[in-house]
């Protein structure tokens, strides 16, 4: 989507500002019609319209999940995505890890003095789509105002809470030797999609992040009875990051095969170029599941026929108690060790 | 991938790995110079499907661990100044120096940038006229063209506030000095493609007279690696000692030659020290005097500087192939990754990097 289809279907609303000042986080009139114009407007539901200091609501029966996540991303806006949804599925994303439904958001907003107004305004509206499509309410949020060259045009914080409505105990702990391991589809287009449009490393490339929510497949999942272990985001650090991380906490090995392992082949051109490992790459919209052996097909089958998903493999198992490691067996069928990434992804020299 | 899967096929590795074996008959041992060769061995495993008696050993060609640490101390005192953007390939931001490292120097306030292009450096320098920008010119006859360009383009555009801190190195010279050394164990080299995409090969013929060594221009990938094994092998069995191109499909005898000679216009040759190995003569690439003003250390004023290696460090051992990484006491317990002692350990193309990241169960 470009900015005239936006202007289109979402008018920025009137505003003698075109830029964000100060005094819109200052606590007066210009900072009332900040919140009433933009947020108020663009997020309303019965809660958020109350108007409280905080948000009021009814607790379901059962068990609760929460979680909290910042946004930084530059630039705000990148193929497939911008900071907003990224903000709203990151956070759903993190509630569907415990298997929860998503019900409430609240956002906090950090901006940088003098972003253009109608940024600001294309971000909301694309976190107002991004909720209405997961059927979560923002109902609480703030913003703040900093000095210009004291942030990055725009940070953003969301909180979640969700309700877990099923009675497994998903989490690293559970993880057992025999479990299957499987990814939620194609690895990589996140990091590389964002890392393609980076001042400094401009390559021609077609790659859209994968920024999406993955609640409702693990909430199929879970409504067919499947008996999942642990369930891990696939975000900064990629999979090999995640693998080595419940390696860790559960005391396994984990073993996946290389070849089995979703990568486009667009992505995986970009990283070779760049001397990078598309396992160790981001991803907004993968997770990796632990499912006990007996219902790995058709928890496939299940993911398979979701949306998002679509292109879910079983990359490998836990063979071991007792002895933290993950390891690939290479194209060529050697076994070597999948390490978590040192640091920062850095482009090679060659 | 289309020209990339096609050279990762299991079955024909096998056919390679089978033939290989089916010709070796004694010990040999066999040194890829390339990092980029050393990353993918261990990567993929290549090693492991070869006879026990062929050794691989992992030669100095990773131009980041190579770097000295005063040339790095060099970088952090520039990348430190006000008003200097200092500009580098990404995998130098993490090489420590005596004292700190370059993506720690961002932090605490310094302009440090990463750039894929050495001309993206010179943009910059066209950008930000009130700045100084600096280029990290490091890697080898590879990278080399492209910072020769970077210079020509700035001399041509009359720019007063671009500078690079160059120390590029050549691949010959260290093969020479490797073969000259008492201690040298290596009985034929698998040479780095990628080098001689740019140079062409004309330059081995001498050395392979001089040392009776087979030397295989090699690619990068399994099969590329497995192949330019199985030629050195053919040769070292039937007792020849050739110049023979593996990696026919990027590299000619003559190489890149308009890349050549603006290396040539650009650089002149000069001995340089290489960390691990210590000085080697006319192994090195700094600029002509033509292009002396575009010296960083010139520009900025910076003097000559000794910095010790640590001593635990066997970084010079494992070059020469005197020892394998997980053979040093201090590897993977005090010199990891995120806090490397010395060169091989330092960038993830160094020989004891990759071992550390592939096969530390194996050392277990």
């Amino acid at each position: 989507m470009n900015i005239t289809d936006f202007t289109a279907a979402c008018p920025i609303p009137i505003s003698q500002y075109p830029q964000v000042l100060m005094a819109h986080g200052g606590g007066g009139k210009l900072m009332h019609r900040l919140l009433e114009d933009v947020f108020g407007r663009a997020f309303s539901n019965p809660i958020l319209d109350t108007r409280h200091d905080s948000a009021q609501f009814d607790v379901p029966l059962g068990r609760l999940a929460m979680t909290t996540d910042s946004y930084v991303v530059r630039p705000l806006f990148f193929p497939g995505g911008d900071i907003g949804s990224m903000a709203i599925h990151g956070t759903v994303n993190d509630l569907a890890m415990s298997g929860a439904r998503p019900l409430y958001l609240s956002c906090g907003f950090i901006i940088e003095e003098g972003l253009p107004m109608e940024t600001l305004w294309r971000v909301v509206c694309s976190m107002r789509d991004a909720a209405k499509k997961c059927g979560v309410q923002i109902i609480t949020g703030d913003t703040k105002v900093v000095d210009k060259g004291k942030g990055d045009g725009l940070f953003i914080n969301t909180t979640g809470i969700g309700v877990i409505e099923h009675e497994q105990k998903i989490s690293p702990q559970n993880v057992r030797p025999g479990d299957a391991v499987m990814v939620s589809g194609d690895l990589g287009r996140h990091g590389m999609a964002i890392m393609a449009v980076r001042e400094g490393l401009q390559f021609e490339s077609a790659i859209e992040s994968d920024s999406a929510p993955v609640h409702e497949a693990v909430l199929q999942l879970l409504k067919a009875g499947i008996e999942i272990h642990c369930l891990r985001d696939l975000t900064r650090g990629g999979l090999a990051s995640a693998l080595n991380e419940i390696a860790e906490a559960a005391g396994v090995k984990i073993a996946v095969e290389q070849k089995l392992i979703p990568v486009r082949e667009d992505v995986h051109a970009a990283c070779e170029m760049l001397g990078l490992d598309p396992l160790h790459v981001a991803n907004e919209g993968r997770f990796v599941a632990f499912i006990a052996a007996k219902d790995a097909a058709r928890a496939l089958q299940i993911m398979r026929a979701n949306a998002v998903p679509a292109t879910a493999v079983l990359i490998g198992k836990v063979v071991e108690k007792f002895a933290p490691l993950v390891t690939i067996k290479s194209e060529l069928g050697v076994s070597r060790i999948l390490d978590m990434p040192s640091g920062e992804q850095l482009p090679r020299i060659c | 991938m289309k020209f990339l899967d096609e050279y990762r096929d299991a079955d024909l590795a096998q056919k390679f790995a089978q033939e290989i074996r089916r010709l070796t008959t004694k010990p040999w041992t066999i040194m890829e110079v390339c990092g980029g060769q050393t990353h993918a061995i261990v990567k993929f495993g290549i090693d492991e499907l070869l006879p026990k008696q062929i050794e691989l050993i992992h030669g100095p060609g990773c131009p980041v661990c190579v770097t000295p640490l005063e040339v790095i101390d060099k970088a952090l005192e520039i990348a430190a100044k006000p008003d200097v953007i200092f500009t580098s390939f990404g995998d130098m931001l993490r090489v420590p120096g005596s004292t700190t490292d370059l993506l720690s120097v961002k932090a605490k306030g310094g302009d440090v940038r990463i750039v894929y292009s050495p001309l993206d450096a010179v943009k910059l320098a066209e950008e930000n006229p009130a700045k100084e920008v600096v280029f990290f010119g490091v890697g080898f006859e590879t990278t080399a063209p492209a910072t020769a360009m970077a210079v020509f383009q700035a001399a041509k555009k009359g720019l007063k506030n671009f500078s690079m801190l160059v120390s590029h190195v050549l691949v010959p010279p260290a093969i020479e000095a490797l073969m000259s050394s008492p201690n040298c164990r290596v009985q034929a080299f698998l040479a780095a493609g990628h080098v001689c995409t740019v140079m062409g090969y004309e330059e081995y013929f001498q050395l392979v007279k001089k040392y009776r060594v087979p030397i295989v221009v090699t690619g990068f990938e399994p099969l590329d690696i497995l192949h330019g094994i199985l030629m050195v092998v053919q040769q070292l069995e039937s007792g020849r000692a050739e110049v023979k191109n593996q990696y026919s499909r990027s590299v000619s005898r003559a190489g890149n030659q308009p890349a050549q000679a603006l290396m040539k216009k650009v650089f002149r040759v000069v001995p340089r020290k290489w960390r691990g190995v210590g000085e080697i003569p006319q192994s090195g690439l700094g600029l002509a005097g033509e292009y002396a003003a575009f010296d960083a250390e010139k520009r900025f004023g910076l003097a000559d500087r000794h910095v010790d290696e640590p001593a635990e460090c066997i970084a010079g051992l494992i070059l020469q192939g005197l020892k394998k990484p997980h053979e040093c006491p201090v590897f993977g317990a005090k010199c990891t990754p995120e806090h490397p002692l010395g060169a091989t350990m330092v960038s993830s193309e160094g020989a004891c990097a990759a071992y550390y990241r592939y096969r530390r169960y194996n050392a277990q």
